[in-house]
C-alpha cells in the first residue's frame, strides 16, 4: 500500500521541480559556450602548445563519464578545503564539460570558413584575434547554430545525473515521489513528459536550421 | 590545501576494479549488439515499412532522445515488475541501455539509408535486381560505409553512458568506484582512478573501431 496517491498535486511538484532543471541547464548553456569559445580560439591558435593544451582538455571531457566527472568536482572540492555542495560542483561540471563539446563544435565551423578569408585578413593587416572577432566568428556562427541548438537538448538531459549527487531537480523529485506513491509508471512517465517538452521544441528548432542551412530535400523512391 | 592523497587502499584493491570495467564492457558490448538490431530493423521500418510503423518507430526515437536516459532506466527498473516482469538490475540496465542506444542508431542508419542518392536505387532496379538484392547491395553495405564514423562514435558515447547505470545500482566500474568509496572514503582519488579507466577503455574502443574500419572497408578514416 502506497503512502500516497499520485495526483495533481504531484504533477504540480514536479513542474516546480522543473525549474531547477532548466536553471541548470540555463548556467550550463552560457558558461560552456563562453569557455566553448576560449577552448575553439586555442583549438585553433596559431601557437602549438595552445592548440595542444585545448585538445587534451576536450580529449580527457569527451572520454569520460560526466558522472565521474561530476563526482571528481563534487569529492574533489575538498581538496580546496570546500564542503561538497552539489549546485555548484554541478555547474562547474557541466559548464567545463560543455565547454569542451561547444568548444568541438565551434572549431568544426571556424575551420569550415574558406582559408582565402584568413589571408585576405592579414593582407588587411588585421592581427589574430581580430581576424577571428570580425572575420571567421560572424561567418562561423551561421554554420554553428544547428549543431548548438542540437547540443542544447544533450545540456537538458544531462542535468538529469545530478539528481545522483542529491541535487534536487526534476528527476530527483521524481525518484523521491515514486518512493512514496509508488506508481512509477505514472510518476516517471510524467517526469519524461517534462523532460520531452523541453527538449523536443529545441530539437525541432536544431532540424530546421540544419535543414534550411543545407538546403534542398532528397527525393524518396519506393522499391 | 591539508588535503593528503591516499592512493593505497585503492590501488590495494585494484581487481575490483579490473573486474567493474569488465563489467562496464560487457554492458556495453550486449547493448551494442542488441542496439543495432533495433537499429537496422529501426531503419529499415522507418524508411520502407508501411506509413503506421514508421509513424511508430519515429515516435520511438524522438521519445528516447529527447528524455535523459537516467529517466529510461528508472523508468524500466521500476515499471516492468508492475508487469509482472521482475528484472535484475543488471537485466534492467541492459534493457534500458539496448532500447536507448536502439533509437539512435536507428536515427543514424536511417540518415545512412537516406544518403544513397535515389539514382543508384532506379539503377539497380532498371537491372532487375530484386527487392532483396537491392537493400543489401546497393542500400545497406554502402550506407554501412556512410555511417560507421557516427556509428561508432555512438557506441563510445554508450561505454560512457553505462557509468548511469550505477545509479540502480548495476555492477558496473562506476557501481565498484561507488561502493570502493563507501568502504574507504577515498572518494577523489577513487574517481580520479575510474577516469583513468574509463578514458583508457575509450581511446581502446576508437583505437578498435579505427582498426576494424580498415579491415572492413579497407578504407582509411
Amino acid at each position: 500500500m502506497s503512502l500516497r496517491e499520485f495526483g495533481l498535486h504531484e504533477v504540480f511538484f514536479l513542474l516546480m521541480a522543473a525549474r531547477w532543471t532548466v536553471l541548470l541547464a540555463l548556467v550550463t548553456f552560457v558558461g560552456g559556450g563562453l569557455l566553448g569559445l576560449v577552448i575553439a580560439a586555442l583549438r585553433v591558435s596559431p601557437t602549438a602548445i595552445l592548440r595542444h593544451v585545448a585538445s587534451g582538455y576536450i580529449g580527457f571531457m569527451q572520454s569520460t563519464p560526466i558522472l565521474i566527472q561530476l563526482f571528481m568536482v563534487y569529492y574533489g572540492s575538498s581538496f580546496i578545503g570546500l564542503r561538497p555542495d552539489p549546485w555548484p560542483a554541478a555547474a562547474i561540471t557541466f559548464c567545463l564539460n560543455a565547454g569542451a563539446f561547444f568548444g568541438e563544435i565551434f572549431r568544426g565551423s571556424i575551420e569550415s570558413v574558406p582559408k582565402g578569408q584568413w589571408e585576405a585578413s592579414k593582407a588587411l593587416g588585421l592581427r589574430y584575434l581580430a581576424t577571428l572577432r570580425l572575420v571567421i566568428i560572424p561567418q562561423a556562427m551561421r554554420l554553428s547554430l544547428p549543431p548548438t541548438v542540437g547540443f542544447m537538448v544533450q545540456i537538458v538531459k544531462t542535468t538529469s545525473v545530478a539528481s545522483l549527487i542529491g541535487l534536487v531537480e526534476l528527476s530527483r523529485t521524481g525518484t523521491m515521489i515514486n518512493t512514496v506513491t509508488f506508481q512509477p509508471v505514472l510518476v516517471f512517465g510524467t517526469v519524461a513528459a517534462i523532460y520531452f517538452a523541453l527538449c523536443w521544441p529545441l530539437s525541432l528548432l536544431g532540424q530546421h536550421l540544419e535543414r534550411r542551412l543545407i538546403g534542398g530535400r532528397e527525393r524518396r523512391v519506393a522499391l | 590545501m591539508n588535503y593528503v592523497f591516499q592512493f593505497g587502499p585503492i590501488f590495494q584493491r585494484m581487481d575490483e576494479l579490473l573486474y567493474g570495467a569488465l563489467r562496464t564492457m560487457e554492458l556495453t558490448a550486449a547493448s551494442v549488439a542488441a542496439g543495432l538490431v533495433i537499429g537496422i530493423l529501426g531503419a529499415l521500418g522507418r524508411s520502407f515499412g508501411p506509413r503506421w510503423l514508421s509513424r511508430i518507430i519515429s515516435a520511438y526515437v524522438e521519445i528516447i532522445r529527447n528524455t535523459p536516459l537516467l529517466i529510461q532506466l528508472y523508468f524500466v527498473f521500476f515499471s516492468l515488475p508492475l508487469f509482472g516482469l521482475r528484472l535484475s538490475s543488471d537485466q534492467a540496465a541492459i534493457l534500458a541501455l539496448s532500447i536507448h542506444l536502439g533509437a539512435y542508431a536507428t536515427e543514424i542508419l536511417r540518415a545512412g539509408v537516406e544518403s544513397i542518392p535515389a539514382g543508384q536505387i532506379e539503377a539497380a532496379k532498371s537491372l532487375g535486381l530484386s527487392r532483396r538484392q537491392i537493400i543489401r547491395h546497393v542500400i545497406l553495405v554502402p550506407a554501412a560505409r556512410a555511417v560507421y564514423p557516427a556509428l561508432t562514435s555512438q557506441f563510445i558515447l554508450q561505454l560512457l553512458g553505462t557509468s548511469i547505470v550505477s545509479a540502480i545500482a548495476a555492477e558496473e566500474l562506476t557501481a565498484v568506484a561507488n561502493n570502493m568509496a563507501m568502504q574507504t572514503f577515498r572518494n577523489f582519488e577513487i574517481y580520479i582512478v575510474i577516469a583513468v579507466i574509463y578514458f583508457v577503455l575509450v581511446q581502446g574502443c576508437s583505437l578498435f573501431f579505427r582498426l576494424l574500419s580498415l579491415v572492413m572497408f579497407r578504407w582509411k578514416m
